[in-house]
């Protein structure tokens, strides 16, 4: 018997898809400037979805006292080698603070000393307990009037007429369920990519990654469909984890002061720099020239720091704990081995996403981006990730007020594109004869950006041979993903997931074989360009027309400017 | 990486059923949670911490060193009580004060 799918048909005024850091954080500010209703899509529950899951080993965007926002941007404009947009990290930095002191209001632990002032680790870092800051954040958004969460339901495609959204298609988790949820204004908080590449444990424990494997770049791929412009998605992010658990590592060295090591016991870090890309890269490459494995030196710390490490790791990465004790080691008596994660895409880190103006509108009008989503603001974290939340929802705000009688979708052709999604879907569900399960599909995913898109196979490097491989290998897998099937709601969500990936994959590759130089050892290694070049000092920026991905060069936006699109 | 069920502790409250980032938890035909996709466990807990009668377990897997400990947690107040079983029933118990911050 042929499955049907019933249609549920849901009006507000403002979308935000994902209820994660910022879709949270954009619920809140909604509710604070306007009477407007929101309606919170987010694939699983709000209460512990997104990056914040298991918690959080301290707020790592701060300003703290002697320091001013300019020296953030400065910071994360020397990280990125000068590719980000300082306007977007000038008004991110002037809010950092300002969402910390309402973080703490909802009930976040943050340590302070005996003046009340917080007590900073590092230039741009404060601590607090950060396990249950999400579902701290949740409860704040389930209390807020008029904000309707629709948990378990996941976002599937944008409704887009002449550039201009009219909000988006959604299938229920679990629920037999085609939601067509009608919006003035749109905002995009779906988190960013992860599972593109090979993982680092790619048995049994495939998702023991660093990333949330739930965030599939749902946002950047309806965004890539629907023609809006992208940037910097040759800006990949690789983490340097903690080996095997993927636990963070900057507890360790930030909290014990932990230098990294060779297996010569040498610290290396004097020789490659100290940017995120270069502590990566000098991990690598010790490693490539016989001098691994590498570790934080932590034997010989006091027994009192293994304990509150111990208890710091349970708080935000619970696997790294389980460990240390049933190895029967503590990190005094035993160094911690680090390696490099698969490599991302994820706008929170480096500059990857949505190209957006100053108050975060996308190249679609009433679509909005804020937090991984968005591009051009690394290092946000989870304070710039609440700011740009905050941003994005006023200028949505803003934006319905001129737009009540806009709607230029009339019903009739509605009903059809209802009706054509509602086949879509249909189809994978009634497909008897896949060639492949999506599992098979996203283990060829992975392994081609593996082998030529630089993964952890080949050291993060490839060359222009190995991009025109992987973006072969990956059409064919587009065509394949066509013919997969779904049994039930959940295996349908792996489908659109899957295809997803693929197409960040392709815009991945695209961006790597654009910019045609070194900039970023590891996070975007061009063999065939091993050399940075002040000629691309611009963005690397693209776009869908006709079916295919152009790109687009631009000049460095600074931080005094204001960036408005031209529609 | 993943999380075992103890069905004999297992009351069918289902309140971890709702708080997986995965959605990963489905309903068995006996009404008790399981985890449907256990090579998809992201290992942060959340259903862990959701069950207040140590039902649910995080264990690692063998390909990351995991050597068979169980990891639960049960919550009071502000006390977050953790408990690692090894496998030779050696019990290691942390209690954590939420409203105590990370010394790191």
């Amino acid at each position: 018997m042929n499955s049907e799918i019933r249609v549920e048909r849901l009006t507000t005024d403002i979308l935000i898809i994902g209820g994660g850091t910022a879709g949270c954080y954009a619920a809140m500010t909604i509710r604070e400037y306007s009477g407007a209703k929101v309606i919170i899509a987010e694939k699983a529950n709000i209460k512990r979805s997104g990056c914040l899951a298991a918690g959080v080993n301290a707020i790592n965007a701060y300003i703290i006292k002697g320091r001013t926002p300019e020296d953030y941007v400065d910071y994360a404009k020397k990280d990125a080698d000068h590719i980000v947009r300082e306007d977007l990290l000038l008004t991110m930095s002037q809010g950092l603070n300002r969402v910390t002191e309402k973080l703490e209001k909802l009930g976040l632990v943050i340590l302070k000393d005996e003046n009340g002032e917080y007590v900073a680790r590092g230039n741009r870092n404060i601590k607090i307990n950060g396990e249950n800051i999400k579902p701290l954040l949740a409860e704040a958004v389930n209390q807020l009037e008029n904000v309707k969460v629709l948990n378990q339901v996941n976002i599937i495609d944008y409704i887009v007429k002449e550039n201009k959204i009219f909000g988006a298609f959604g299938i229920g988790v679990n629920d037999n369920i085609l939601y067509e949820i009608k919006a003035k204004a749109v905002i995009c908080a779906t988190g960013g990519a992860a599972g593109l590449y090979k993982p680092n444990n790619p048995g049994f424990s495939r998702h023991k990654m660093w990333y949330p494997p739930f965030n599939t770049g749902a946002g950047y791929a309806m965004g890539i469909r629907n023609g809006a412009e992208m940037t910097t998605f040759e800006m990949r992010f690789i983490a340097l984890r903690c080996k095997d658990t993927i636990a963070p590592t900057g507890t360790i060295a930030q909290g014990v002061g932990a230098k990294q090591i060779n297996a010569l016991g040498e610290v290396y870090e004097t020789k490659y720099g100290i940017t995120t890309s270069e502590r990566v890269y000098g991990t690598v490459n010790e490693n490539k020239e016989g001098r691994g494995p590498c570790y934080l030196k932590t034997e010989g710390i006091p027994p009192e720091q293994d304990e509150e490490l111990i208890k710091a790791y349970l708080n935000m990465a619970p696997s790294q704990t389980l460990s240390w004790v049933e190895a029967g080691k503590n990190p005094s008596e035993q160094n911690v081995e680090i390696e490099g994660t698969e490599p991302y895409i994820v706008g929170g880190h480096t500059a990857s996403g949505y190209w957006i103006d100053t108050k975060r509108s996308t190249t679609i009008k009433g679509l909005y981006a804020a937090g991984d989503v968005a591009g051009g603001c690394p290092q946000k974290y989870v304070t710039g990730a609440l700011v740009e939340g905050g941003i994005s929802a006023k200028a949505a705000v803003e934006y319905i007020k001129n737009e009540e009688d806009s709607n230029i979708l009339n019903e009739l052709e509605e009903i059809r594109l209802i009706n054509n999604k509602k086949n879509e879907v249909e189809k994978i569900l009634n497909n008897r004869n896949p060639a492949f399960p999506p599992e098979q599909l996203e283990e060829a995913m992975q392994k081609v950006m593996d082998s030529y898109a630089g993964g952890i196979g080949t050291n993060y490097q490839f060359n222009e041979k190995q991009l025109d491989l992987a973006d072969e290998k990956i059409d064919q897998l587009i065509k394949l993903a066509d013919g997969l099937s779904a049994s039930t709601m959940h295996e349908l969500m792996f489908v659109y997931e899957l295809k997803e990936r693929l197409i960040v994959c392709k815009t991945v590759i695209a961006h790597l074989r654009a910019r045609k130089e070194t900039r970023w050892h590891s996070f975007a290694e061009n063999l065939d360009y091993p050399n940075k070049s002040d000629e691309w000092l611009k963005y690397v920026n693209s776009k869908l027309v006709d079916g295919k991905l152009q790109i687009i060069f631009r000049d460095l936006v600074g931080r005094g400017e204001t960036y408005e699109h031209s529609f | 990486m993943s999380i075992v069920f103890d069905k004999g502790k297992c009351v069918s409250c289902k309140k971890c059923l709702s708080v997986c980032p995965g959605s990963l938890l489905k309903s068995g035909t006996d009404g008790k949670p399981f985890i449907k996709y256990e090579k998809d466990c992201w290992g942060c807990t959340s259903c862990i911490k959701e069950c207040q009668f140590g039902a649910i377990a995080l264990y690692l897997g063998a390909d990351i060193g995991g050597r068979g400990s169980k990891l639960t947690a049960n919550i009071d107040g502000d006390i977050v009580h953790w408990k690692i079983e090894e496998n030779n029933g050696k019990v290691h118990a942390i209690d954590i004060n939420r409203s105590d911050s990370n010394k790191y």
